[in-house]
């Protein structure tokens, strides 16, 4: 029923971890900021740490344990390697910004304890790497000197440290790791200026770029003198307009250059001249050079052709000549190469073998060994953007295999239940249980427990799980155009859901994604098929998406008909047919959006004016009209979050009966918009101010007239704010300062104009306004309650359970800080709970009120799992009213099944039909024979 | 010393207004004075109100100017409405004057709020006509600013024209105050606007006018309980289960036992018949009579 899935993300370091001591270990670092051991012969995760989103990994080594750099430099950790513990943790201080650099040297060892260097903030520190004792510190920020590189000199206890002041002077120190003393310093200016990455040739010699970014510049700084040598591009052969960069790498004397689409391998001959060994396209992806057996180096280059991927391993300097060639095939799903790793192992014929771990274009990582991929991981799910559901395909007719299986399945649960069955037989029934094919089937079930979850991530891969056993059914790599280079996807909407007519289609999604990263950038649509995976289509539009609005219309094909809103505040029609917009028309003067302008603290609303007017005729654009703003002061208010609700929100009924045998009309508006502000003083982090200069204020807008419905301020209290606006109630969870406590507040709208329906007889004669269609125009005749109560946790994300037609009870999802979802009964956040609810409201189901909100350990649906890095969480109905489908996501994934008010509906999986069948059987047979004594004995007495 | 000085351009600009509104006779503003602080009862146009003692009323507002002139009047403000039809520029159409109230900690706030409505030109009048053939929008705007408008922007309000008519026209304005900003205005109909509009031309080309302040409420405090204030009180609620009544309790045990009483009695009664049966059918009757009295009948 449930299911855990634990991932890491886009690798970004990798460090190889080969002692004989245990098994073979790779421990890797990624951009969602997990530090992770992997087991090399599965790909299985040993350890995992998650840092916070603010706690980027800067660098990673192993020196006797995994060391990490994070935090721009400033968190030096140690992490036990057999196990993931922490060791020690060490924060180093400095004034200044600068390139954060972590250096293990290899042979710098007093003792055990070998010596750890970083780069950061302006100082140089060395470390011990026992317990992270900072042995001595050197400020070079004082000087203005800016960090490049530190480099150790071979085999002594010697470090240079280089760096620039300003952008010509360039200096070069001579340090004695042991206890920072400086040996020398020599500093020389460059008229050219330095720009960019340094690349290290030698210990003695890099290469830079000067700020024309047209010569190359090698700096070398031997025997005390510094001396610089320019080399122009154009010498080389090699065309140097456009975009110029060296990238880092640690070859030893040869370097990277990336020059528009291709790279170029310059090496640095003995006569200190430079020479382009190999040009090659910008595709083309080179390790890191590894050290293998007698100082051996050895680096892999891996170069696409066609849908198979060459990786080759070459010895250090010398390009024609090959270690290992090998071509794997790759799914082109995969997309490029974005990252190579390599390590090396002995052969059983003591000779050296290598082997490569891919971090490609979705994410995804692979092992590489013997020209097979041993084993690869789906990272891409770590970084999931947004989620929709799919139904699953319609059985088809006939009796298939699974039903027979069924069956039989049925009678040995009986003989179990009779203790008839022999252990093998149980065993039989726990293997199928635990398999559950049923679970996992690729069609729909009648109760709605099993759909697809589409997953939209950020390497512009969707994949379709399964929510039986939450395997991968298809992936898709979205389609780069040529139009296009840095893609950025944001949305998943449902585009097609066929249900009540145009059957044999299957349903689709549209993703919306941007070209760049500003909100002004031309947006792409794709539409792919849920069953199949496909991209049907995707349109490079000339127009931005600022929003997109999913109408409540579809046409005949169940297209759902979706408006974008570009940033010149004019909208656009979607699916462009002549369909589409006669349906539009009719509902034209009843569309209205708000947009909510977080940085300006404007809220405006929207309505349609009128076809757009410029040189090309767009019967799909339409430009509109605000119709009503709403303008925060700057000095006092700052919105911090906009919270709506689920469109797709069903409410089972209006009414709501109380213990006074008295109706309370609940105000249901689609339309409804929370809004909390904060004083831009206490927007900052808790703590940034006093209680008496920070508030919250938070608002309810009917968002059709930007009416205020509700405002109401809460003094001493600041965000985060999260939100969850449901029914005729909004959630919300904040801080605060005064109480030192996080609170949540619950505030229910009633709707007062319905309230005189109360007269059966008005009912029975139709005089009432129940059925008259609510107009947003009419002045609302509304009453509030809210109620405040404590509650012990942070709060990541809060969700509230959705089911088929509303009727059950809601319960809140709530992603506390320990990264695990609770669920709380919305009856706990009820402003009706009082300190001594009478009998009548007892039997309502009224709990007495209490200052916090219980946390009740067994209320954990993800148990005692963790969804590492949690982001959001999703509820989905399922058919079967008392049950909802829950989602969350972030590092890790998790899927369950809740039923807030128990599964009232329906028998549990472990109900046995035969047994029931046969208890039927037996209770007919025994009447039987009963009644037939019993006719026998009236016989006899008939006869005395 | 700082804040004197726009203070004295306030009067100075509020002394010239006067002086404008003295030599133009075509605004004609008859203010009703009612204290109220939510509510400013408003009549837009002279016809409306009292149309037939108007030389009265003027005079009034002339006292007040003048009371208004003698007072502190700078901690008066005015700003005006304007209004648009349709999609057309926004043009002056009413003026809100008020007091600012200025707090002990600082603060400054607005009370007493009044409202005067220009009244509708005939050119107007066919606009707004236009708009309720069109069932397009009225819209009306505010400073964000009350003290220095516009502020940053201004804010807008529209209501779709046809909700309007009823009489006259009925307006009503719930303006959200943050100090001296307006938040937002919350402009429509005084009562309920029900869809489908229907097209209905006013019968007074006059508008009705109501106006309310509001300001952010205070939210509930979280309740905040000593501990054993609720150890008492979850005592307290234990200690006294209510006594419910002998019947309620047994009442389940005490029906089936009548029962089985009446049956006996009926049985003795009908012993001396059923004599010629043996005696011990006596003991056997009782626990058929637990069967219920039909099926002890049956047997018979």
């Amino acid at each position: 029923m449930d299911w855990h899935q634990q991932y890491i993300g886009k690798v970004k370091h990798a460090v190889f971890h080969t002692q004989k001591t245990g098994r073979k270990r790779v421990v890797v670092s990624t951009e969602e900021n997990v530090i992770a051991s992997l087991d090399l012969r599965h790909g299985e995760i040993f350890w995992r740490h998650v840092l916070g989103i603010n706690d980027v990994v800067d660098g990673i080594d192993i020196a006797l344990d995994v060391i990490t750099l994070s935090s721009d430099g400033s968190t030096l950790r140690a992490w036990n390697l057999p196990d993931g513990q922490m060791v020690w943790e060490s924060f180093l201080r400095g004034s200044k910004h600068s390139k954060p650099l972590l250096l293990v040297p290899t042979n710098l060892k007093v003792d055990k304890d070998s010596l750890i260097l970083v780069s950061s903030k302006g100082c140089l520190h060395a470390v011990s790497s026992i317990d992270g004792e900072i042995l001595w510190t050197r400020d070079f920020a004082a000087e203005s000197v800016e960090v490049q590189q530190v480099i150790q000199l071979d085999e002594s206890d010697q470090i240079y440290v280089v760096g620039y002041a300003g952008s010509s002077q360039f200096h070069a120190y001579q340090i004695n790791a042991m206890n920072g003393e400086l040996l020398n310093h020599e500093t020389a200016a460059f008229s050219g200026g330095f720009v960019g990455d340094v690349a290290l040739v030698s210990s003695d010699t890099l290469v830079t770029l000067d700020t024309t970014r047209s010569i190359l510049v090698t700096v070398s700084f031997k025997n005390r003198k510094i001396a610089f040598q320019e080399t122009h591009l154009s010498n080389l052969g090699e065309d140097s307009s456009g975009m110029v960069e060296i990238l880092p790498s640690s070859l030893t004397g040869m370097f990277t250059v990336k020059i528009n689409n291709y790279k170029l391998f310059i090496r640095l001959t003995s006569e200190d001249k430079l020479e382009v060994v190999h040009k090659v396209d910008h595709e083309t992806v080179v390790s890191d050079a590894l050290v293998f057996s007698e100082g051996k180096e050895a680096f892999a280059v891996v170069e696409h052709g066609g849908s198979k991927v060459d990786i080759t391993v070459k010895p250090g300097q010398d390009w024609n000549n090959n270690l290992v060639q090998e071509s794997i095939e790759m799914d082109h799903q995969r997309g490029l190469v974005h990252k190579v790793f390599i390590n090396n192992y002995l052969r059983t014929d003591r000779s050296h073998g290598f082997r490569a771990l891919i971090v490609m274009e979705d994410h995804s990582l692979l092992l590489v060994q013997q020209g097979k991929i041993v084993w690869n991981r789906e990272d891409a799910l770590a970084s999931i953007i947004d989620v929709t559901t799919s139904e699953l395909p319609v059985e088809k007719e006939g009796v298939s295999v699974a039903k027979v299986e069924h069956s039989l399945f049925e009678w040995l649960k009986l003989k179990g239940t009779l203790m008839l069955a022999s252990p093998e037989d149980v065993a039989a029934i726990q293997a199928i249980r635990l398999k559950s094919s049923e679970k996992s089937k690729m069609t729909r079930d009648h109760n709605g427990f099993r759909k697809l979850l589409i997953v939209l991530t950020k390497a512009r891969k969707i994949f379709a799980l399964h929510s039986g056993d939450g395997r991968v059914v298809w992936s898709l790599l979205l389609h780069k155009s040529e139009a296009c280079d840095s893609p950025t996807e944001l949305n998943l909407y449902q585009w097609q859901t066929p249900h009540h007519h145009a059957m044999d289609e299957n349903p689709s999604v549209l993703v919306v994604g941007r070209c760049g990263v500003s909100s002004k950038a031309p947006a792409i649509l794709s539409f792919v098929d849920t069953y199949t995976g496909k991209e049907l289509n995707s349109f490079d539009l000339v127009h931005s998406a600022v929003q997109v609005m999913p109408l409540p219309f579809t046409d005949s094909t169940e297209q759902r008909l979706h408006l974008l809103v570009d940033d010149d505040r004019r909208i656009h029609l979607y699916p462009k047919t002549s369909e589409a917009i006669s349906i539009f028309q009719q509902e034209f003067s009843n569309i209205y959006w708000y947009s909510v302008e977080a940085d300006n603290g404007i809220i405006k609303g929207h309505a349609v004016k009128s076809k757009c007017a410029g040189e090309v005729l767009d019967d799909f654009c339409f430009e509109t009209r605000v119709l009503w703003s709403i303008i925060f002061p700057m000095e006092s208010e700052k919105i911090i979050a906009a919270v709506s609700r689920k469109q797709n929100e069903v409410v089972h009924t209006q009414a709501k009966v109380t213990s006074e045998q008295d109706v309370m009309y609940k105000y249901i508006s689609k339309n409804l918009l929370f809004v909390a502000t904060v004083a831009p003083k206490a927007s900052g982090h808790i703590g940034s101010a006093d209680p008496d200069e920070a508030w919250l204020v938070v608002y309810l807008i009917d968002t059709i007239t930007g009416r205020i419905l509700h405002r109401m301020t809460h003094h001493g209290a600041q965000g985060p704010v999260h939100a969850v606006l449901s029914e005729n109630w909004v959630v919300y969870h904040y801080f605060n300062l005064r109480a030192h406590r996080y609170e949540m507040s619950v505030t229910e709208i009633y709707d007062q104009s319905r309230a005189e329906n109360k007269d059966v007889l008005k009912l029975v004669l139709g005089k009432h306004n129940l059925t008259a269609p609510v107009s947003s125009y009419s002045r609302p005749e509304i009453t509030t309650k809210s109620q405040t109560y404590f509650f012990t946790h942070s709060v990541k994300a809060v969700a509230v359970t959705s089911t088929a037609k509303g009727i059950t009870s809601k319960q809140l999802l709530i992603g506390t800080i320990g990264d695990q979802v609770l669920a709380l009964d919305k009856r706990f956040l009820d402003p009706r709970r009082s300190i001594n609810p009478t009998q009548a409201e007892k039997e309502e189901g009224i709990i007495p009120l209490a200052d916090s909100l219980p946390i009740i350990p067994q209320s954990y649906v993800t148990h005692s799992l963790k969804v590492e890095g949690l982001r959001g969480i999703l509820t989905v109905p399922a058919k079967l009213e008392s049950t909802t489908l829950v989602f969350a996501y972030g590092v890790d994934l998790f899927y369950t099944r809740l039923a807030p008010s128990r599964t009232y509906d329906s028998l549990t999986e472990d109900f046995s039909y035969a047994l029931l069948l046969l208890t039927i059987v037996a209770l007919v047979a025994a009447i039987f024979v009963t009644w037939v004594l019993s006719e026998k004995k009236e016989l006899r007495e008939k006869w005395r | 010393m700082k804040k004197k000085l726009p203070l004295f351009a306030l009067f100075l600009f509020f002394f010239s207004l006067l002086l404008f509104c003295h030599s133009s006779l075509a605004f004609e503003s008859d203010e009703l004075l009612v204290d109220d602080e939510e509510f400013g009862l408003e009549g837009g146009s002279k016809p409306q109100i009292k149309p037939h003692e108007p030389a009265p009323t003027r005079s009034t507002t002339t006292t007040t100017r003048r009371k208004v002139s003698d007072q502190d009047s700078d901690s008066k403000i005015q700003f005006s409405l304007e209004h648009a039809f349709g999609d057309s520029d926004f043009v002056p159409a009413g003026t809100f004057s008020a007091r600012l109230k200025t707090s002990s900690h600082g603060g400054q706030t607005l009370t007493k709020l009044r409202f005067s409505r220009n009244a509708f030109t005939g050119e107007d009048k066919e606009k707004f006509e236009k708009l309720l053939q069109d069932d397009d929008f009225y819209r009306i705007r505010l400073p964000s600013n009350t003290v220095s408008p516009p502020g940053r922007d201004y804010i807008i309000s529209s209501v779709k024209a046809r909700c309007l008519p009823r009489e006259g026209l009925d307006e009503h304005f719930v303006i959200h105050m943050e100090g001296v900003n307006i938040l937002a205005v919350n402009y429509g109909a005084f009562g309920a606007c029900s869809y489908p509009r229907q097209l209905k031309l006013p019968h007074k080309w006059s508008f009705n006018s109501h106006t309310v302040l509001k300001n952010s409420e205070q939210a509930p405090r979280a309740p905040i309980f000593a501990e054993e204030v609720l150890g008492e009180n979850g005592e307290g609620e234990i200690i006294p289960p209510p006594e419910r009544s002998f019947w309620a309790k047994y009442w389940m045990y005490l029906i089936p036992l009548g029962l089985i009483v009446i049956n006996a009695v009926t049985q003795a009664m009908n012993m001396p018949e059923e004599g010629v049966q043996g005696g011990g059918q006596t003991q056997q009757s009782a626990a058929a009579i637990q069967r219920g009295p039909g099926s002890a009948v049956r047997r018979r």
